[in-house]
């Protein structure tokens, strides 16, 4: 599994502040607890700034990467934004993300083209948001080929399936589950990624339903998660499903978390 | 207004056999059909917004609530004539431009709705021009505008600057909402109202149009 730290987005009223005051040894903690907590990738959004939000994602991008040693997963519906971003990171990012709408795909497909990056390809059509397994499949499949098409290699490609909240339709989670696993069959060597918390959006004990929904959609083949890795209840039920499915020789990921205090039961 | 306590409860339950039975009995009883809505319909949703706002019941439940007294509106629909209901105020609303996200309009617009408003809903990726046509067109006393993307929020200060140039700004109360819109936001763009949930929506309306 491909673990993408959540933390630093400024809708998080912490780390927006942090942003505003330029608290650059505070971004770099959060950076580097979910770096030394698993995270592969490290997530950056600075959306809730608006039309500052190019040059606050900027100054993100390079604050992180002089915290840690990864790459970063630069995360914006904005075009303007993403490119700007990428010019000041340093490495592979993970493009969050690209869709069928026309404004962002026509911006985003010569950016992701022209140079070595993961690319999230969030299944949103052109004109509306799909609800069925096939048409998540549809979207999906449509964005692989502009993708590939441009030459990027399926395994750099993280095929969001759009999660929706069950709370206002009871399928959405078997909608979500559907296209997953048709996604990884259809396209060997593709990943699939989502982020957790829209599927409890309405509902109760919400952690509890994101931490079952992950360990769901991990049985369908899901490859990659944006979370949060210093959640120690997630990140054990993530590396307990991960060894479960036989993805974790000699239980060794498992372990080694356990004797580092990284996953609880409680 | 007591008779109605046993509609009223089937629709807070969600229970839409009984509501429908409820209603039905109503009619039969040649009960005056704005008290149904009023005292039976509205009383119910009123108080399922309100504890939706406490964090005592969550959407789910909600939306069968809302459901419920729709299939009773059904029923209820072919007895209407010319005068009888008395709609509280239209509410145009919508999902800004450039923005697909509809979970948390319709959400608002089927709270609305239950608490009595006539609801014209333009959908989703609507243009400033959209909104103000339709302002005018109906002479709405709301305008609703929803966004769910931070990049889409502009787009909410730009419709607002449209009903300025259209000389109707003052004609129509704007209320918004959507997940990165804030308080601070809508003072900013100068909107009448920021509702963070369906249930301060129908609080936040009836403020804006002096029914509470």
């Amino acid at each position: 599994m491909i673990i993408v730290g959540e933390k630093i987005n400024t809708s998080r009223t912490r780390i927006a502040a942090a942003v505003e005051n330029q608290d650059s040894h505070f971004i770099g903690q959060i950076a580097i607890q979910q770096a030394q907590a698993g995270a592969h990738f490290i997530d950056v959004n600075a959306g809730t700034f608006l039309e500052r939000e190019s040059e606050c994602l900027r100054w993100l991008v390079e604050t992180v990467q002089n915290a840690v040693d990864l790459p970063l997963c630069l995360d914006s519906p904005s075009p303007q934004a993403l490119t700007e971003a990428m010019k000041v990171h340093r490495g592979e990012p993970m493009i969050n993300s690209i869709s069928l709408e026309t404004e962002r795909l026509e911006a985003l497909l010569p950016v992701v083209a022209g140079q070595p990056c993961h690319i999230v390809a969030l299944c949103m059509a052109q004109t509306s948001m799909p609800s069925t397994v096939a048409e998540r499949v549809e979207v999906g499949s449509q964005l692989i080929k502009h993708l590939t098409e441009r030459g990027v290699p399926l395994e750099r490609i993280y095929v969001d399936p759009l999660i929706q909240p069950v709370s206002v339709d009871t399928q959405m989670g078997g909608a979500a589950l559907g296209a997953i696993q048709r996604i990884m069959a259809e396209f060997p060597g593709v990943n699939t990624i989502c982020g957790l918390s829209n599927i409890s959006f309405g509902l109760p004990v919400r952690r509890l339903i994101n931490r079952n929904f992950l360990v769901l959609c991990m049985a369908h083949g899901l490859s990659a998660a944006i979370l949060d890795p210093t959640d120690k209840q997630l990140m054990a039920a993530l590396l307990s499903a991960d060894m479960l499915l036989g993805n974790d020789e000699y239980c060794e990921k498992y372990i080694e978390a356990y004797q580092q205090g990284l996953i609880t039961d409680r | 207004m007591a008779e109605f306590n046993a509609l009223t409860e089937s629709v807070i339950k969600g229970d839409i056999k009984s509501a429908v039975a409820e209603t039905q009995k109503a009619l039969e009883t040649g009960q005056d059909i704005q008290s149904i809505i009023d005292d039976g319909l509205i009383r119910a949703m009123d108080d399922v917004g309100e504890r939706f706002s406490k964090g005592q019941i969550f959407v789910p439940q909600m939306l069968r609530s809302a459901k419920t007294m729709q299939e009773c509106m059904k029923l209820i629909q072919p007895h209407f004539k010319e005068g009888d209901v008395k709609a509280k105020g239209k509410v145009v609303i919508g999902t800004v431009k450039g923005d697909l996200h509809d979970i948390g309009k319709n959400l608002v617009s089927m709270m609305l709705e239950g608490a009595g408003f006539t609801i014209i809903d333009l959908g989703v990726d609507v243009n400033p021009e959209a909104f103000v046509e339709k302002v005018k067109e109906t002479e709405a006393d709301i305008m609703g505008m929803s966004a769910l993307l931070s990049t889409t929020m502009p787009a909410m200060r730009h419709t607002i600057d449209a009903l300025k140039e259209a000389g109707i700004r003052d004609q129509v109360k704007v209320m918004i909402g959507g997940a990165p819109v804030t308080d601070d936001f809508a003072r900013e763009i100068k909107a009448d109202a920021y509702a963070p949930d369906a249930g301060s929506a129908v609080i936040q309306t009836k403020k804006l149009l002096g029914l509470s």
